[in-house]
């Protein structure tokens, strides 16, 4: 395995009193989709600044390509391509010559600019309208000119910070469609959200990040065990009985609660559905619906939050 | 800590992009058209007055920029007043522009420094001005040589090229304070609110402010002979402290030859001078070399303060 694209160690940044970020440890490897997750003002950002060497650490230490972001920016800033949250373009050019603009500052080399200007405009589909000015483009359409500036510069690092906020779900699709074909082709992508369903369908591995810092790091399936701790969530819909009452006597057990629309979630330790419909019955009550649903990283993200919240208020008291 | 790579690298690309941006903007049409109607209107007035006195003048053409019909002032008047209005208007939102459109981390993630950013900037106004005052020059002139119908003598050249260095170097301490103060302020409308403010103070309020001062901190008593030159002379060093005066100061040494000082002169200074009769080139630029390099040091001083607060700046918005 050679060595890993972004490495830090202990990375903390400190704005005044507040921590932003609280002695990360982060490794990425070539090739994989790595996403941030967390909720705003958790630290991502501030994170993939540090990585580009655009805020300076107030302690720790980062490798990107085995570059110090801080020291030798250049490098670091030649490898990495970077689309900011809401991304900007000069709304007075056309797309192309913002992109030409973007290719004269990362020094490609005159003679093959306008080539990969052009292939990187008709990879994200936006060769047609290269020649209008960004002004009069739509947000989906700005996301990809975002993509395609970094196709241009030939990144072999992406760092997408929120690409897909306020983007409209077909948008989503195809940004994260383009997203997953870069990785395809031996691009490592870095990509921060807090829409967990997006960063589930494209992510090699997460992050979740909680007041700066990465509690949890690993692949989704992982991540969901740890937090989750094998528990499974059943969904229960009855009639003519207190079903938090009836299921509460059955071993293994954790938690009832009682939603909105009259169903009842229910952790539990395994699959207890039969058990459950035997006590539901039992009690004379009529069974209307009982499923489990499969763990998902939104489970996980509420679930781990969540406790977070408890002992906050726990501390408070 | 050193860091490695060149600061400049990306600089003229960002120069010349800043340059072609200020030509095609529809805010700096507007400001050279108001400089070229005064211009013209001024001048125009010039050669009617000029018409009157032929052949009293060696130095006709440079007439052409000094003279006033009332009720409209001289070009060189005229050009103190605008010059620093064309300078905000080019400046004003350079830095909080970037922010505000959000390029700003899409720029500075290409390998470029920051310094390049800010030097690029102010090189690319310091090209439209150049330009432009080139332009406004050369405009005159021709214009001269088609109303007078003789061409302008040597020294007048050079007069007339040292003047274009001044109305340069004036216009750069205006450059530089509206990209001092688009650094400064995020919004930029609050920019060049503030950068206004400082040009009506220089341009109008500056000489009520400095009589003020001068009967507080030098009062004359009319027994003391002494009393009556520290007042002038604090008088004039308070004025110098405005690039208007500065400028208008240079601009008389240069376009009247005849000006022999630019402050208190004594009558045994006079001894021997032949009263009226015209100083050579080298003397009048000897005369103003306090004056240029007060504007130099000025506009390199108000650079470098938008410089460290640039440097310093957090990039998230």
């Amino acid at each position: 395995m050679s060595a890993p694209v972004v490495e830090a160690k202990g990375l903390t940044k400190r704005y005044g009193p507040t921590i932003a970020v609280n002695g990360l440890d982060l490794q990425i490897e070539a090739g994989e989709v790595f996403g941030l997750l967390g909720p705003n003002g958790s630290g991502k950002t501030t994170t993939i600044l540090m990585l580009l060497g655009l805020t300076e650490p107030s302690s720790g230490t980062v490798r990107v390509f085995g570059h110090d972001p801080l020291r030798d920016p250049l490098s670091v800033k030649r490898e990495v391509g970077y689309m900011p949250d809401a991304v900007g373009f000069y709304d007075q050019l056309t797309a192309r010559e913002n992109l030409r603009y973007i290719a004269k500052l990362s020094g490609i080399a005159e003679n093959e600019r306008e080539a990969r200007i052009e292939q990187a405009l008709q990879r994200v589909r936006l060769a047609k309208v290269a020649d209008r000015r960004v002004k009069t483009f739509s947000r989906g359409m700005r996301q990809r000119l975002g993509l395609a500036e970094l196709v241009a510069k030939g990144s072999r690092l992406a760092i997408l910070d929120e690409p897909t906020s306020g983007l409209d779900p077909q948008s989503t699709q195809e940004l994260l469609h383009l997203i997953s074909s870069f990785a395809k082709e031996g691009m490592t992508v870095i990509l921060s959200s807090h829409l967990l369903s997006m960063v589930q369908s494209v992510c090699d591995r997460v992050a979740l990040f909680r007041e700066g810092k990465a509690g949890l790091v690993g692949t989704v399936p992982d991540i969901a065990g740890t937090v989750l701790g094998g528990i499974c969530i059943i969904d229960l819909e009855a009639e003519g009985v207190d079903p938090e009452k009836v299921v509460a006597a059955i071993k293994g057990i954790r938690r009832v609660t009682r939603r909105k629309n009259g169903s009842v979630q229910i952790d539990a330790d395994g699959d207890l559905r039969s058990e459950i419909s035997r006590a539901i019955v039992a009690a004379g009550g009529s069974l209307k619906s009982l499923s489990m649903s499969q763990s998902s990283l939104d489970d996980v993200y509420v679930r781990y939050f969540e406790t977070d919240q408890n002992r906050e208020m726990v501390n408070a008291a | 800590m050193r860091r490695k790579g060149s600061a400049l690298s990306g600089m003229s690309t960002i120069a010349w992009k800043e340059a072609a941006d200020h030509f095609s903007s529809a805010r700096f049409h507007f400001v050279m058209l108001l400089v070229l109607l005064t211009a013209f209107g001024s001048v125009y007035g010039a050669i009617g007055e000029i018409k009157n006195t032929i052949g009293q003048d060696p130095f006709l053409f440079l007439r052409l920029l000094t003279t006033a019909k009332q009720p409209v002032p001289s070009f060189v008047a005229f050009l103190g007043f605008l010059l620093p209005l064309v300078s905000i208007a080019l400046a004003f939102d350079s830095i909080n522009g970037e922010y505000s459109r959000r390029t700003m981390s899409r720029i500075l993630a290409q390998p470029i420094y920051r310094d390049a950013l800010l030097f690029g900037k102010f090189l690319g106004g310091m090209i439209v001005l150049a330009l432009c005052l080139l332009t406004l020059w050369l405009l005159m002139t021709g214009l001269g040589i088609l109303t007078l119908g003789l061409p302008p003598s040597g020294p007048e050249i050079a007069r007339g090229l040292a003047f274009l260095v001044a109305c340069l170097a004036y216009a750069g301490v205006w450059l530089a304070l509206a990209l001092l103060f688009s650094t400064i302020f995020r919004q930029a409308a609050t920019s060049a609110l503030a950068a206004l403010a400082l040009w009506l103070i220089f341009a109008i309020f500056w000489g009520m402010i400095v009589h003020a001062l001068t009967v507080a901190l030098a009062p004359i008593d009319p027994t003391n002979p002494m009393t009556l030159v520290s007042a002038v002379e604090m008088q004039s060093a308070l004025a110098r402290i405005s690039p208007n005066t500065l400028f208008s100061e240079t601009a008389q040494a240069l376009l009247s030859p005849q000006t022999r000082a630019l402050g208190l002169v004594f009558m045994e200074q006079m001894e021997g001078a032949i009263p009226g009769a015209p100083l050579p080139f080298s003397q009048s630029a000897l005369l103003i070399w306090p004056q240029l390099s007060g504007m130099v040091a000025a506009m390199l001083l108000i650079f470098t303060g938008a410089y460290v607060t640039f440097q310093r700046q957090e990039v998230r918005a």
